[in-house]
């Protein structure tokens, strides 16, 4: 699609259509003390020549995981991304990141999405995935409305763990009409982990679903097996939500644990690590709910001629389709970034995902082990499970140690208080296949001179 | 088109049976509307206890060009769901009058049926529509 920009003859005819004489006229509706009568407060412009120069300054500026040893993780992490992927990527075939509005066209397209869906379901364990939603926390989002939906609205309350990522507990939030009616709090026991008595406490008729974080947001484990056993007792939905998509690769998925809807970030998963995105939501369920499941599904059929063909089927739930009905205002997915995932896994395989994700859990580890034995540094939650992130209690505040660290070269994780103010001394650290041998020991020794 | 005699029928194409044994309203929908919708694929229905109200949806149908909404004839509750559609929704296809109802509602008030047309005014009505469309 081409950008043409209207002439003033163009505008002049379509406020005639409209009957209004002048633009302004159409800003009417807003209050006079909040429009601005001068221009925006910018810098004048420059000749392109000029202005890639400007912008190449500014760029030497920033940082990158290139250039400078980081172990942040909090939801995105630092993996590497094949050149394959991106190649792909580029063919002007798949280069939207929509699904056409008449798909069936585009067989090509719609195989991508496929088989973007099969790779995501075998990973979970589930028995159908959607075609992507926007990012983990709109993920987590969906799910909250879907299981309430299963339950044709007659169960108000949905069990919200205090592990799972703080963003996506707040996006959540966001989306709903009565967060505080909807929503209930599950505490964090003493091990990093839901606490399972505070969630009995909890657990009535009245609620829809339990949903839970694994790895939570601090990298550990959740015991899913008990938890699918106290809500299954009160028929209450087991909602799995993650952020480390690799990390199933290693883990037993949560299909696994009969857990009733999958939801979290694939952007582990062929996306780079990129300020403002985009990421990509994953949503997976059993079949049996499939008709409360928002977005699309893409499935296989066979066309007149026997042929396989791809079809974009249970669209009557979306939005554009019948708006009242719809199961979410999502109408749309993450195309091009789903296309990254599907890529992503295909060149990697079973066993390539398995390797990797068992490299990304010894770094971890091996990392864990050193921070331990420096005096003063705690790692509270040692003694749980977790996959490649984990939790790490300075002596002295994070606001004063990692600015130093930053200042020698690496960037030693991500401080919680940014989620949680109260948690001043707690920093989250993650290591990928990214994470050299060199800058873990670089880490060790640095982080060990700044507390003493 | 099939149209029983002894059914009542609304505009939107449904039908609906007093049962007097039972006390309950057993609400389908009609040959001509299955006809048109064409082969059905699936039907949401409500459960027991659910409440209806007359003229608002309470079952989905659907089929491969869309979905259509199901309005009830009368005010109450669901005493009954037709649970064979579940597994064989095409049954509303074969069978709209008998073996494909949708449920049986316990109604609040029986007069709310006394709107619904005749199985001859139905067919008028039908013939209109078909009339209307050539």
């Amino acid at each position: 699609m081409r950008y043409v920009p209207h002439t003033p003859e163009d505008i002049q005819e379509m406020l005639a259509v409209i009957g209004v004489k002048d633009i302004s006229e159409l800003f009417g509706t807003i209050p006079e003390h909040l429009q601005m009568d001068r221009v925006l407060d910018l810098p004048e412009p420059l000749p392109e020549c000029m202005l890639n120069y400007r912008l190449e300054e500014l760029s030497a500026r920033n940082s990158d995981s290139t250039r400078i040893a980081t172990f942040t993780g909090a939801g995105i992490y630092n993996h590497y991304v094949p050149a394959a992927v991106g190649q792909m990527l580029l063919r002007s075939e798949f280069y939207t990141a929509y699904t056409p509005y008449q798909p069936e066209v585009s067989q090509g397209t719609l195989q991508s999405v496929f088989e973007y869906q099969t790779m995501i379901a075998r990973l979970l364990g589930m028995e159908v995935s959607n075609a992507s939603l926007y990012d983990g926390s709109t993920a987590v989002a969906e799910a909250v409305g879907m299981a309430l939906r299963i339950h044709r609205n007659k169960r108000p309350k949905v069990l919200l763990a205090d592990s799972v990522h703080p963003e996506y507990r707040a996006v959540a939030r966001t989306y709903l009409t009565h967060p505080d009616d909807t929503l209930q709090a599950v505490k964090m026991g003493p091990d990093g982990r839901l606490d399972q008595a505070d969630l009995s406490a909890q657990l009535s008729g009245d609620v829809a679903a339990l949903i839970v974080q694994s790895p939570n947001f601090y990298g550990l484990v959740e015991d899913l097996a008990a938890l699918r056993e106290e809500t299954a007792a009160h028929g209450i939905l087991l909602v799995v939500a993650f952020s480390e998509a690799l990390s199933y690769a290693m883990l037993q998925p949560p299909g696994a644990f009969d857990a009733d809807i999958v939801v979290g970030e694939g952007q582990s998963f062929g996306m780079p690590v990129s300020y403002g995105g985009p990421l990509l939501g994953i949503m997976a369920t059993r079949k049996k709910f499939v008709r409360a499941l928002p977005g699309r599904l893409v499935g296989k059929t066979i066309d007149r001629n026997g042929n396989d063909a791809f079809v974009v089927t249970l669209a009557t739930r979306e939005q554009h389709i019948r708006r009242e009905k719809a199961t979410s205002n999502i109408c749309t997915n993450e195309g091009l970034c789903a296309l990254s995932a599907a890529l992503y896994l295909t060149l990697l395989g079973n066993s390539g995902l398995q390797k990797l994700a068992t490299v990304n859990h010894h770094a971890s580890r091996y990392l864990a082990n050193q921070l331990a034995s420096i005096p003063g540094v705690n790692l509270p939650y040692l003694e749980t499970p977790w996959f490649n992130e984990f939790v790490v209690e300075l002596p002295l505040p994070t606001a004063t140690v990692m600015p130093r660290m930053v200042e020698s070269g690496i960037v030693p994780g991500v401080a919680v208080e940014r989620f949680l103010p109260e948690a001043t001394h707690l920093m989250l650290v993650a290591c990928t296949e990214l994470t050299s041998r060199e800058s873990i020991d670089k880490y060790v020794s640095l982080l060990g001179k700044v507390v003493a | 088109m099939d149209v029983p005699k002894y059914l009542k029928y609304s505009k939107d194409h449904e039908w609906a049976n007093y049962d007097d044994d039972d006390g309950v309203v057993v609400v389908g929908i009609t040959d001509y509307a299955q006809e048109k919708i064409g082969d059905i694929t699936y039907v949401e229905l409500p459960e027991e206890g659910d409440e209806t109200e007359k003229g608002a949806g309470f079952a989905e149908i659907e089929h491969h060009k869309g979905v259509e909404e199901v309005y009830a004839p009368a005010t109450g509750r669901v005493f009954e769901a037709n649970a064979s559609l579940q597994e064989a929704p095409d049954l509303v296809n074969q069978d709209p009058f008998d073996e494909g109802w949708l449920v049986k509602i316990e109604p609040t008030d029986l007069s709310e049926l006394d709107d619904m047309m005749s199985a001859a005014d139905y067919e008028e009505y039908v013939k209109g529509l078909r009339e209307d469309k050539d």
